[in-house]
């Protein structure tokens, strides 16, 4: 199954990379799912997506739980919380 | 209503006036956020930004009677005393127009994709996000 994925702000940094599409397992089917997959890639991706780092993630441009489903073609983004205003 | 992203400052007074030509407006709280001492640089997701934004003020106008309203928030490079934010919400009576302002930039602050990156003279920094703007926007949920 094919996502986008893309990250921002200090993910962005930490990974060196905006995002890229990605190819995923059939058993990956949830944000959380995503996150943990990523996560064992290893580097800096095991740590930038620890359990311990507060990372919020996005579905389709709208903001998504861990539990939230993902599906082919969805635009999935990982970032840290929003410090705008 | 109005929702703006964009690299450009903007006119307080302009567009308070350009918000306020309802006959029936009595009323518009406007707030605007400013740098404070640190050069900074604003990120945002492009897309999602404007669509979020969108979404809080539709939920300020099921709450409050609101006439009008302007979410302006600039991106890019930003140097100190420059502003960032503009909320302005025009309604009847200046009750619903204080609360529909305050319940936006609360919510923006922590459901809109902006990441503020503080220039030091030692190097750049990430803003970390605070507790207290997660417990601004938490209260309006009782309301």
């Amino acid at each position: 199954m094919k996502v986008r994925l893309r990250l921002f702000a200090s993910l962005r940094e930490r990974l060196g990379t905006a995002g890229e599409d990605l190819d995923v397992p059939p058993s990956v089917t949830t944000v959380g799912a995503l996150r943990e997959h990523l996560r064992l890639r290893g580097g800096p991706w095991a740590d930038a997506f620890a359990p311990t780092r507060n990372v919020r993630a996005a579905v389709n441009q709208d903001m998504a739980q861990p539990a939230a489903a993902i599906k082919a073609g969805d635009e999935v983004a990982f970032f840290p919380p929003v410090t705008g205003g | 209503m109005k929702v703006s992203i964009q690299r450009e400052d903007f006119d307080l007074g302009a567009e308070v006036r350009a918000i306020s030509r309802h006959p029936k407006t009595g009323a518009v709280a406007s707030f605007v956020g400013l740098v404070r001492d640190v050069r900074m640089t604003l990120e945002h997701y492009a897309g999602m930004t404007e669509s979020a934004i969108r979404r809080i003020v539709e939920e300020a106008r099921a709450r409050w009677q609101v006439m009008d309203c302007t979410v302006i928030h600039r991106y890019g490079e930003l140097a100190p005393n420059e502003q960032i934010v503009l909320v302005a919400v025009a309604s009847a009576h200046r009750g619903d127009a204080f609360a529909a302002c305050e319940f936006i930039m609360d919510y923006l602050k922590t459901q809109a994709p902006f990441w503020k990156k503080e220039h030091h003279a030692g190097g750049a920094a990430w803003v970390e996000a605070r507790a207290d703007d997660e417990r601004a926007a938490e209260r309006w949920k009782d309301k």
